[in-house]
């Protein structure tokens, strides 16, 4: 066994933490999610791409790197630990679907954008009754002509309201049994008849519901074959397997934390010398390793050519559910001033980890459901018989 | 043995419970937490009208003396509704030490005022250090005259924006072990010197920074013995633990209440997901959180009433009600998904009142340190 990553992705790491001190200084680090501008985040992109990182796993005709797995992985996990915008709708699903599904002039025409930062991609699957169960999804397509034309709503549309083009799923055949009547589609969100409503979320985020009505798209932005697009949507899915669950992403809430504690001083009561806020910061330190280690597994088995179908599900249910214990003991152990929120006086980091507590809500069912992933473990990975 | 409540209580309940859904629907709470003051003066004009001050106390002060589990009912109602109110800093926090530890003239002049919903009152007792211990209390008391001139900075005091008079806990000598030396004030709110700013907390409970610049209070003001304040300070923590828990109790209901309706109208995979055993699951923990922390509250409160010794119960109502009540709003999330992350979204008032309760009158870990030194010392 070796636990110490190769010297040629150490190297790599060390490049990037470089570029993240140049590009994306602790001022912007410790900005709230409500304070950095999507402005901000598309700037540093457009610097990512200058790298060829923006796309890393594309071979380099495309603007990428050929990156190795490892690489990648320390990739997320420096980048997430430091809050930088890295992985978007268009870099993980679009451009590795469309390198795989695409035509020549789809790949032509949004590869090298996507590559470059220059356009960005909402990403349009969920609708209110299409969650968890996505293939249930309704927004339909019909074909008219050499186009088709688009009726239906969708929920937790983020980005719409910023986004260049959107990554559709819609319903085009509404006799077929529901895997097999859905297809993709790359919309322009500047179409006549698409209406976006704001849904402002718990951690101070922003996402959408949007309305679709009768709005136009050629046949030429739909993505492979008609009727086939679940099956797309399910292998895009699988190039997000290293990157389920950032585990630097609670690393950095739990290296906040320590330094909080370790120098908080209320009227005279010094946190850090109190014997249980001692015991939970052991204990979150332990946890955290053992998600570390349960990501690393995942990450090396894809970069030995295995699927870690149900490794990954680990890393992300694991992870998830520590960034809530870590969030709620955070708020916790600075006692009253935990419940203080951004912009109160006294509120400790600004209400960095109130709001973080907040935010840790999501995960646990956005993104894979933990509940579908508990049960991925015990059927696919200990071969127990599905319910 | 009757673990029933009586029909008083019941019909106390039912009316809270009618009174606060048909008047104040969430989005109304929420409009009242957000305004300026976080506190409506017509919501305690129609609680006032159904008697709720006044609860507490004997007939003789305007009151219907009623007793702490009466208030129990009432608060699990006002939390299951969220229903902005000075209620608890008011009545249990202040009204009830006045009642017990007040001379014949403070009574007279606090009561009848506090049960008539003229007066509200802020309990004054958190610094800096915010835990809730004798030894945390330096807001300084120098006696000058026949008068008393207070200086120091009191945080986390819900209610103090809207108070008529403060509750002061104060240091008036150094004891020698820190419960020696507190006394407690009741003092005018508009007394020169006093300070109030509005924190934004979790639960947007009005809770202020307030602070003292020579404050005077006159002598006849003391509550209490001056110096021998602390055993107050703890009689009064007892029932303010206490109503804390009846408050997260109805916040919990209200989310089970909910994530059960949810759970079964809401459907994925053709069916509701309530027929999933993993929410069913969780559904059932929820429930027992539930009951658990209802019956562990009004334990506690039982033997408070009936005069049994009664702190390791509060202890251990606390500790379970803390932990319970974030466990179940979670689950409550988990089971909604998505629409429950929408700020407009009722859910997201209960996750943000149950952070402070979590917290307000001593964490999980604070009484777990009380209970084990009881078991074990
Ligand atoms: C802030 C935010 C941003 C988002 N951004 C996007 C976006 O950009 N694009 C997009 O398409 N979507 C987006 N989503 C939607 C997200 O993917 C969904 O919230 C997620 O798929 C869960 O669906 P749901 O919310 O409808 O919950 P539901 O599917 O209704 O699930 C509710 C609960 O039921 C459980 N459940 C469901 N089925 C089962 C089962 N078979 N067995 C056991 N339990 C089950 C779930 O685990 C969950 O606990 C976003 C959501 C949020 C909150």
């Amino acid at each position: 066994m070796d636990f110490q990553l190769p010297d040629n992705v150490e190297e790599f790491r060390s490049e990037i933490k470089e570029f993240i001190d140049a590009e994306w200084p602790e001022s912007l680090r410790n900005k709230s999610q409500t304070e950095i501008s999507y402005e901000e985040e598309r700037t540093f992109c457009k610097k990512l791409a200058k790298k060829g990182w923006l796309v890393m796993s594309l071979p380099e005709e495309y603007g990428g790197k050929r990156r190795s797995i490892l690489e990648q992985y320390i990739f997320q996990e420096t980048m997430a630990y430091y809050g930088a915008p890295y992985g978007t709708t268009a870099t993980t699903i679009v451009a590795p679907t469309l390198m795989r599904y695409g035509t020549d002039e789809q790949k032509s025409t949004f590869i090298p954008r996507i590559a470059a930062g220059e356009i960005d991609f909402a990403l349009g699957y969920s609708e209110p009754n299409a969650g968890t169960d996505l293939a249930s999804l309704q927004l339909r397509a019909e074909l008219d002509g050499d186009e088709y034309v688009l009726n239906g709503t969708k929920m937790f549309t983020s980005l719409a309201h910023k986004a260049d083009y959107c990554w559709l799923a819609a319903r085009t055949d509404t006799d077929a049994p529901k895997h097999k009547g859905i297809s993709l589609f790359i919309v322009d969100m500047k179409a006549p008849g698409i209406t976006t409503r704001p849904l402002w979320t718990m951690g101070g985020g922003r996402t959408n519901q949007t309305f679709w009505d009768n709005v136009r798209v050629p046949v030429s932005q739909r993505i492979g074959e008609e009727n086939q697009g679940w099956y797309y949507v399910a292998t895009a899915l699988d190039f997000e397997r290293i990157g389920v669950f950032p585990v630097s992403r609670v690393r950095r809430q739990f290296d906040r934390l320590v330094e909080y504690v370790r120098t908080a001083d209320f009227g005279g009561y010094r946190p850090a010398q109190d014997p249980d806020v001692r015991r939970r910061i052991a204990d979150l330190s332990t946890d955290l390793e053992v998600a570390q280690m349960l990501s690393y597994r995942a990450a090396w088995m894809v970069s030995q050519g295995q699927v870690p179908n149900y490794e990954a599900a680990m890393v992300k249910i694991f992870g998830t559910e520590l960034q809530q214990r870590l969030t709620h003991t955070a708020t916790q152990v600075l006692e009253l001033y935990g419940q203080l929120l951004e912009g109160s006086p006294h509120a400790p980091a600004n209400g960095y980890f109130e709001q973080a507590y907040e935010a840790a809500v999501m995960p646990t069912f956005g993104a894979g459901s933990n509940e579908i992933l508990r049960q991925i473990i015990a059927a696919r990975g200990m071969g127990l018989p599905r319910g | 043995m009757d673990l029933a409540l009586t029909e008083n209580q019941q019909m106390l309940k039912t009316a809270a419970r009618d009174f606060i859904e048909k008047e104040y629907p969430w989005q109304k709470v929420r409009d009242i937490q957000e305004s300026e003051t976080g506190f409506s003066q017509e919501t305690w004009r129609q609680v006032t009208k159904l008697g709720w001050p006044g609860l507490p106390f004997p007939e003789a002060y305007g009151g219907t003396a009623g007793d702490l589990l009466d208030a129990a009912v009432l608060l699990e109602e006002i939390g299951r509704g969220l229903l902005p109110s000075p209620f608890t800093s008011t009545v249990i926090l202040c009204g009830l030490p006045i009642l017990e530890f007040g001379t014949a003239e403070q009574r007279d002049d606090f009561l009848p005022p506090i049960a008539s919903g003229q007066r509200v009152m802020a309990f004054a007792l958190t610094e800096a250090d915010p835990r809730y211990e004798a030894s945390s209390v330096t807001l300084e008391a120098r006696r000058d005259g026949d008068a008393y001139v207070l200086n120091g900075r009191k945080l986390f005091v819900r209610d103090a924006n809207i108070a008529d008079h403060l509750l002061v806990v104060a240091r008036t000598g150094d004891g020698g072990a820190p419960e020696g030396g507190i006394t407690l004030f009741l003092v005018d709110a508009t007394t020169p010197g006093i300070e109030t700013a509005l924190l934004k907390s979790a639960a947007m409970d009005r809770q202020c920074d307030v602070t003292f610049a020579d404050v005077r209070v006159p002598a006849s003001r003391v509550l209490g013995k001056e110096g021998e304040g602390w055993p107050i300070v703890e009689w009064v923590l007892q029932r303010g633990v206490l109503a804390e828990c009846a408050e997260l109790v109805g916040v919990m209901q209200k989310v089970l209440e909910t994530s059960v309706e949810y759970a079964k109208n809401r459907v994925q995979f053709g069916r509701p997901i309530g027929s999933f055993q993993a929410i069913q699951f969780k559904v059932a923990d929820m429930a027992t959180d539930v009951d658990g922390a209802r019956f562990i509250t009004y334990h506690a409160i039982w033997r408070l009433t009936e005069g049994q010794p009664a702190g390791d119960d509060i202890a251990r109502a606390k500790i379970w009600v803390s932990d319970a009540s974030r466990r179940v709003v979670r689950e409550g999330h988990q089971i909604h998904g998505g629409i429950g992350f929408i700020k407009e979204h009722f859910l997201y008032l209960y996750f943000r009142r149950a952070k402070t309760g979590e917290l307000m009158f001593g964490t999980a870990d604070a009484h777990r340190r009380t209970l084990a030194a009881s078991l074990l010392d």
